[in-house]
């Protein structure tokens, strides 16, 4: 039996993807399913939901971010976001990500935006329009146009191969 | 470096040249970068800021930044020579005192340039022009942030742009500030109006030593609040617009005090001149609203024989850290206010200054 890919138990979902003709398998146990979102948390009925499952075989998957603020916590410097609104300053660079979310609706208030335009360090620019194609992917995925999503990815993975 | 050298320079925020200099005394950018993978300042421990201090020292001297200029510790620094520095707007206040361990400041012999080193954020680049220069100023940061960033990887998001310890900075990390000279909106009594205007587009109005100090002697900082989600040419064109409107009020409103009370006008800064000739004591405060009263004068042409730069020198040889360097001893508050006159009186006796 192959092992789950994200915490090595028994696996006992199995996906294989096939495009190009190129083969992708993923091999899951339920209590990570569980926790990725691709099965719900509770009830006994095992029904899968159709976009996350998407957005992991298109290697998309990110950590659900709907959480709580109140208990989220930067995993880098340990800073909790609590923490922050009691200081007003961030502990790292990483805080921006842990805390995406919330500081996304803070930085909305702020600066009536939250997405940066301007100078970017030299260099960056192509990284940039990678990311702009993943939000491209992602929102795809979203509205489950799914042959728009395989062709973004496509090109998302020759950029990255030429990057 | 011997900071006492830059005693009898005036430093270039106070050369009270440039393009609309009867109002605009200074234009300043600064911009907020920090090191990828390390704690911001607040939350770094003292081998991490000496980390950071020693990165950014190295990566100044590596640069082709290295020739213009140099770095000194401000935690090695006396209280006396951290104020002079305040005073002379090459750092902050809280550089100065409020923040601990490894810390200093990069800057240039023309202090044109300065790069804080672990302030709240790992580096606060900062450039000032006299009078309004927002382009080249903002030429001059472009380029010093682009030398460093040679030889530091800076954290950037690709979403949110440069990332700084404090939201209200991030994206740009750029804040521009214009620092005006308005007297005549003042007397008129307009001030208000015009700063009720601004914040509405967000832009803000501080003292003259920046956030929470109150304007004296009729100066203000006006500045961009927004950093995140407008390129930094278009920030810098909205304050440019803003600023064009404020010159025209105040223009206004000086042409408007000649034309209906000049004799008024004339004897407020005859009075303030002979004020400050004679006093035998006299605070900072009322010396900032005095020279005002006298730089207006000047402007009328209500004035012979003093040229704006001189008060410039007179404001900031004035201040508590300039005063003490200069008289060569420690000076307890009390006795500064006997010294300031006592300068004050010999600088006016030797410009012979007289009314029209």
């Amino acid at each position: 039996m192959k092992p789950c890919q994200y915490c090595g138990q028994p696996a006992t979902i199995h996906l294989t993807d096939i495009l190009n003709k190129t083969k992708t398998e993923s091999h899951i146990c339920e209590a990570c399913a569980r926790k990725k979102k691709i099965i719900p948390e509770t009830g006994a009925t095992v029904q899968l939901n159709v976009q996350a499952l998407v957005q992991l075989i298109l290697g998309q998957h990110r950590e659900p971010t709907t959480d709580d603020p109140e208990k989220l916590s930067c995993p880098e410097c340990g800073m909790k976001f609590v923490e922050f609104r009691a200081a007003g300053r961030l502990g790292c660079p990483r805080d921006y990500d842990a805390f995406a979310v919330p500081l996304g609706q803070l930085l909305e208030k702020i600066h009536r935006s939250t997405e940066h335009r301007g100078k970017m360090p030299l260099g960056r620019a192509a990284s940039v329009v990678l990311d702009g194609l993943r939000r491209e992917l992602n929102s795809a995925v979203a509205a489950e146009e799914y042959e728009r999503a395989a062709e973004l990815r496509d090109r998302i993975r020759q950029k990255e191969a030429a990057g | 470096m011997n900071l006492d050298d830059l005693l009898p320079n005036l430093g270039e925020w106070l050369r009270g040249t440039g393009a609309d200099s009867d109002v605009v005394v200074s234009t300043r950018i600064r911009l907020a970068r920090n090191l990828a993978d390390t704690p911001f300042t607040t939350r770094a421990s003292l081998a991490q800021k000496a980390e950071i201090e020693s990165r950014v020292r190295d990566a100044v001297r590596k640069s082709t930044l290295s020739g213009d200029l140099e770095y000194i510790s401000v935690q090695e620094m006396v209280p006396l020579d951290r104020q002079f520095l305040v005073e002379r707007q090459l750092i902050s206040r809280e550089l100065a005192n409020a923040l601990e361990g490894p810390r200093g400041v990069a800057f240039d012999a023309k202090e044109s340039v300065s790069v804080m080193v672990n302030e709240e954020d790992h580096l606060r680049i900062q450039v000032m022009r006299s009078g309004l220069a927002l382009d080249e100023a903002w030429e001059q940061i472009d380029s010093v942030d682009n030398a460093l960033e040679a030889r530091l990887a800076f954290a950037f998001h690709d979403r949110f742009g440069y990332l700084t310890a404090c939201p209200t900075n991030v994206g740009t990390g750029m804040r521009a500030s214009v620092m005006l000279h308005l007297p005549a909106l003042g007397i008129t009594k307009q001030i208000e109006k015009v700063f009720r205007a601004l914040q509405k587009i967000n832009l803000v109005v501080r003292g003259l030593y920046g956030e929470g100090t109150r304007a004296s002697g009729d100066l203000y900082q006006i500045s961009n609040q927004v950093t995140l989600g407008k390129a930094e040419t278009r920030l810098l064109g909205e304050i440019r617009e803003v600023i064009t409107m404020i010159l025209t009020y105040e223009r206004q409103a000086r042409q408007a005090l000649i034309k209906e009370r000049r004799q008024d006008e004339q004897n407020r800064a005859a009075r303030a001149i002979g004020t400050l000739s004679s006093a035998t004591m006299i605070t900072a405060e009322e010396t900032m609203e005095l020279l005002s009263a006298v730089r207006l004068g000047i402007h009328l042409h209500l004035l012979e024989n003093l040229p704006p730069t001189t008060i410039n020198q007179l404001f900031i040889h004035t201040q508590a850290a300039h005063l003490q360097k200069l008289t060569g001893k420690h000076l307890a508050p009390e006795d500064r206010n006997a010294e300031r006159a006592k300068y004050l009186r010999n600088r006016l006796r030797d410009l012979g200054t007289s009314t029209k």
